[in-house]
């Protein structure tokens, strides 16, 4: 008897896996702790398709934690009279769940190629709307200015604070002057790593106005932690008017480089 | 085979006048010496191996309860240690944070993982269950083990170093690592995790030629390929994947040492600057260490669950009584996932900047790697199915594997995905999938290894109510601590920030990160309990028979401990390791080595 009471004891321990485990998935969005908003256009399809892997991966989970509990359960040795079964596999098992998961993550592959060429391979044919430059531990912005063309003497410079246009295209330029780091946009689906020596494109269209966090979330040295910029989401017409704004300011407090800046030169 | 004595030695130690001298005393250091320290014996090799791995192991663990510390309570005090390396009173710098999750993972992966499942069960393990008197190269293995040591030195070291152990995370990519001034610890501390590495390097690939010697060259008679217990397929499996993957991390090494030390630039790419000042001549790839660091881990990923994987599949069989369901699908599925383990390293790198096209090639062959691990899945389950199951440590712990293996294949699916990837790559979840493949998948199963060949390593088992309450308390604290991380992961909460509460999207975490560390304060303190269980059953334990499992496999034939030599007859295998349940035999088991019987081999005829 104490033996079935054991048996009873471990299976319902692994039966909380399973119940515990959906259970955290089923409470954490009430909770806020769950994706955080999401303001892009291309970012509904990466959502998504995290819905469609976490249903699927789910049912997968619930049912082989579930068979897994069972047979414990039923399968506990004080509660078995004869011997155990005698058998070495089945063949026309072993065919069946080879092909339905074969079957099933070949689709998943295909399924989601377009999403992925549409974050990282159709890049919109424009001039860069912003170079965002990663160094140990801020974002250099530089904004090409009213001539529209980076890398001139009128380029507005900042830091850590990006402004970008909602409802169009936007095409960020990616560069690390040092080590690597990676731009994180939570809210707007958008990570791409900054690599030193290379100009990595990076492009969205943003659907609602917001100010959000910009983090570095690949390991870039002691300071990694604080490496935090703010990005802005606004129409168009208030976003003219900021960049107006701050062109200002920059004239008001420096004279216009003669030559191109640093950056330009390390380009 | 038996030890040299003092008169097969003293010819030749003799200056040509032996003839004259007394008979030699026992030599009772140099004996001890070398029986138990300079041993070319399998066993005590392996059990070295063990004790080494299960110290770091304890080191490891005590450096991810201070990563736990930070992340939950950021820049409080850290209690006890705290005084140890106080620079402002006790609360940890974030470059101090930096180097304690770099040297947990590095400590993890390269002294314990990889080296307590070659290393240790493979060690002890192959040639006792291919039925071996010892490995084929008894001093090649002997220095597989000693070249651990300047690992352990240069590891151990280099939190002495001016600027701390290496602090460039475990994957040490450039411009970071090699940029001495970009960042506190890449100075000395970086130079001797390099060279720790190679030391690694140097002594796994000594392990590897001799496994697969060993397995291919030194089975008992009648011991054919698919006569071999899954652990065997497992380890031999390993040591191919180590063999061919392990010298292009050798190479990346040196080129990283080489750019440290001389200037090379391999990985730096010219016009770096760093703290203001012009790095380097240039004309490097900082992608290139990438490639060349992933090439040989992500192959170096299976390295460390294949052999788990094979121990809990013997173990299942052993304590459900039936034999193994699917026996070469599983060999397949092995080999299955180390050749395929071979061409997904890229999916490390999704984010990187490599050629995007390259990033969907490498994602469908990722989505293909989760097939044979379902495969294997679904034949565990295939094995309880039916069977006569014994809850017994040691299967508890490999239930557990199976358990939270599924979780941590599952998870994968998430990462593999490349448009997911773009959101949760380096976020908390990718911390929960490879915490439950390596803690919850291989450390479990490690456990149920040791449970099990336990007694045939000290001729004692040790406390089963110990060791359930150890199990239990486990697997509780554990799924605490990393299950929560799939939710961090789900918010974006990225991995290797110091201090990530200031970020709006991330400030209302606090609490569930208090909560994990928690539970990992009760994991760590559980290991007390496994600690002297261990240690008291060494010396106290009840004595074990040969077999106290009622196994099939050649191990528990030869006597506990097995003697130098192993086996006190010579093995003749007659069957696969896993004939229990056989109708018609009165036994529940029938071993390797059993004479053939006409019922067995009835049964064995109309089931197949």
């Amino acid at each position: 008897m104490g033996k079935r009471i054991a048996g009873i004891f471990w299976s319902l321990l692994f039966l909380a896996v399973p119940v515990l485990g959906v259970a955290t998935f089923a409470v954490a969005p009430a909770y806020d702790h769950w994706l955080p908003k999401d303001v892009s256009e291309h970012g509904a399809s990466i959502d998504s398709l995290f819905y469609f892997i976490l249903a699927l991966t789910g049912v997968v989970f619930i049912a082989t934690e579930v068979l897994l509990f069972w047979f414990m359960w039923k399968y506990d040795a004080s509660q078995q009279k004869g011997a155990a079964t005698y058998i070495h596999g089945s063949h026309t098992l072993e065919v069946v769940w080879t092909i339905i998961p074969a079957a099933t993550l070949l689709f998943l592959a295909i399924y989601q190629m377009n999403a992925w060429a549409d974050v990282k391979m159709r890049r919109p044919a424009m001039a860069p709307t912003v170079e965002v430059v990663a160094r140990q531990f801020e974002w250099r912005l530089r904004y090409p200015g009213r001539d529209g063309t980076l890398g001139t003497a009128d380029d507005l410079f900042l830091v850590n604070d990006l402004h970008l246009p909602i409802d169009e295209d936007v095409l960020i330029q990616l560069k690390s002057m040092d080590v690597l780091h990676s731009f994180f946009l939570p809210n707007v689906r958008i990570k791409q790593d900054a690599v030193p020596g290379m100009k990595i494109p990076v492009w969205f269209k943003a659907r609602e106005a917001g100010e959000f966090d910009i983090v570095c979330a690949e390991l870039c040295g002691w300071g990694h932690y604080k490496m935090k910029g703010r990005i802005t989401l606004e129409p168009r017409a208030s976003f003219d008017a900021w960049l107006e704004q701050k062109y200002a300011e920059q004239q008001a407090t420096q004279p216009a480089p003669e030559a191109p800046g640093d950056l330009a030169k390390s380009e | 085979m038996t030890p040299p004595t003092a008169a097969t030695v003293a010819p030749a130690t003799g200056h040509g006048s032996t003839v004259l001298h007394a008979p030699r005393k026992h030599r009772p250091v140099a004996e001890f010496l070398s029986t138990y320290v300079f041993s070319k014996d399998h066993k005590v090799i392996g059990i070295q191996f063990l004790f080494s791995t299960l110290l770091w192991f304890l080191v490891g663990g005590l450096l991810a309860l201070a990563v736990r510390w930070q992340v939950a309570w950021p820049w409080s005090d850290v209690p006890v240690l705290g005084k140890l390396f106080a620079q402002e009173g006790g609360q940890m710098s974030p470059e101090f944070y930096t180097m304690l999750f770099t040297m947990h993972a590095t400590v993890m992966i390269f002294l314990v993982i990889i080296p307590i499942l070659a290393g240790a069960f493979g060690n002890f393990l192959i040639p006792l269950m291919i039925g071996a008197d010892d490995m084929a190269f008894p001093t090649l293995n002997m220095l597989s083990y000693w070249f651990m040591w300047p690992a352990f030195f240069a590891f151990g070291a280099s939190f002495f170093v001016e600027g701390g152990a290496a602090s460039g995370g475990w994957t040490s990519y450039p411009t970071l690592s090699t940029n001495v001034a970009s960042s506190p610890a890449s100075g000395m501390g970086q130079t001797l995790w390099l060279i720790g590495l190679t030391f690694v390097g140097v002594s796994s690939m000594l392990g590897s030629v001799n496994y697969m010697t060993t397995i291919i060259l030194m089975r008992a008679p009648g011991m054919t390929m698919f006569r071999l217990p899954m652990t065997i397929w497992a380890m031999f499996i390993t040591a191919v994947l180590q063999a061919f993957a392990l010298p292009v991390l050798t190479a990346a090494g040196f080129m990283q040492l080489a750019d440290r030390m001389f200037g090379t630039g391999f990985f730096s790419p010219e016009g770096n600057v760093v703290n203001n000042a012009i790095s380097g001549a240039g004309g490097g790839q900082p992608l290139l260490w990438q490639h060349l660091f992933w090439f040989y881990s992500h192959p170096a990923v299976y390295i460390m669950i294949l052999p788990a994987m094979g121990m809990v599949s013997d173990i299942l069989t052993v304590f459900a009584r039936k034999p193994l369901f699917g026996y070469r699908p599983m060999v397949y599925s092995i080999a299955g996932i180390a050749g395929l383990g071979f061409i997904v390293w890229g999916h490390h790198m999704f984010m990187s900047g490599m050629n995007p096209a390259l990033g969907i090639t490498f994602m469908v062959s990722t989505m293909m790697i989760a097939l044979p691990s379902a495969v294997k899945t679904f034949n565990w389950l295939g094995t309880l199915w039916g069977g006569k199951i014994q809850f017994t440590t040691s299967m508890l712990f490999a239930l557990s594997f199976v358990s939270m293996f599924i979780i941590g294949g599952l998870s994968g699916i998430f990462m593999a995905a490349t448009p997911v990837d773009i959101f949760i790559h380096d976020t908390y979840f990718i911390v929960a999938h490879f915490h439950y493949v390596l803690f919850a998948g291989t450390a479990m199963g490690v456990w149920a290894a040791i449970y099990f060949w336990f007694p045939k390593m000290f001729g004692r088992t040790m406390n089963e109510f110990w060791g359930k309450v150890h199990f239990f308390l486990t697997f509780i604290f554990l799924n605490g601590t990393f299950f929560t991380m799939h939710i961090l992961g789900a918010v974006g909460f990225p991995r290797r920030l110091a201090d990530a509460y200031h970020y709006e999207t991330f400030h209302h975490l606090q609490p569930m990160n208090a909560f994990m560390t928690y539970c990992a304060i009760g994991m760590v303190a559980t290991q007390v309990i496994f600690a002297a269980n261990f240690i008291y059953s060494m010396f106290w334990g009840p004595v074990a028979g040969r077999n106290p499992w009622n196994a099939n496999t050649l191990e528990w034939t030869a006597p506990s401990p097995p003697g130098h030599g192993n086996f006190d007859y010579q093995p003749v295998v007659y069957r696969g390791p896993y004939e229990y349940s056989v109708p018609g035999v009165e036994k529940d088991h029938l071993l390797q080595t059993d004479p053939p019987n006409a019922a067995a081999s009835a049964a064995a005829a109309a089931a197949h």
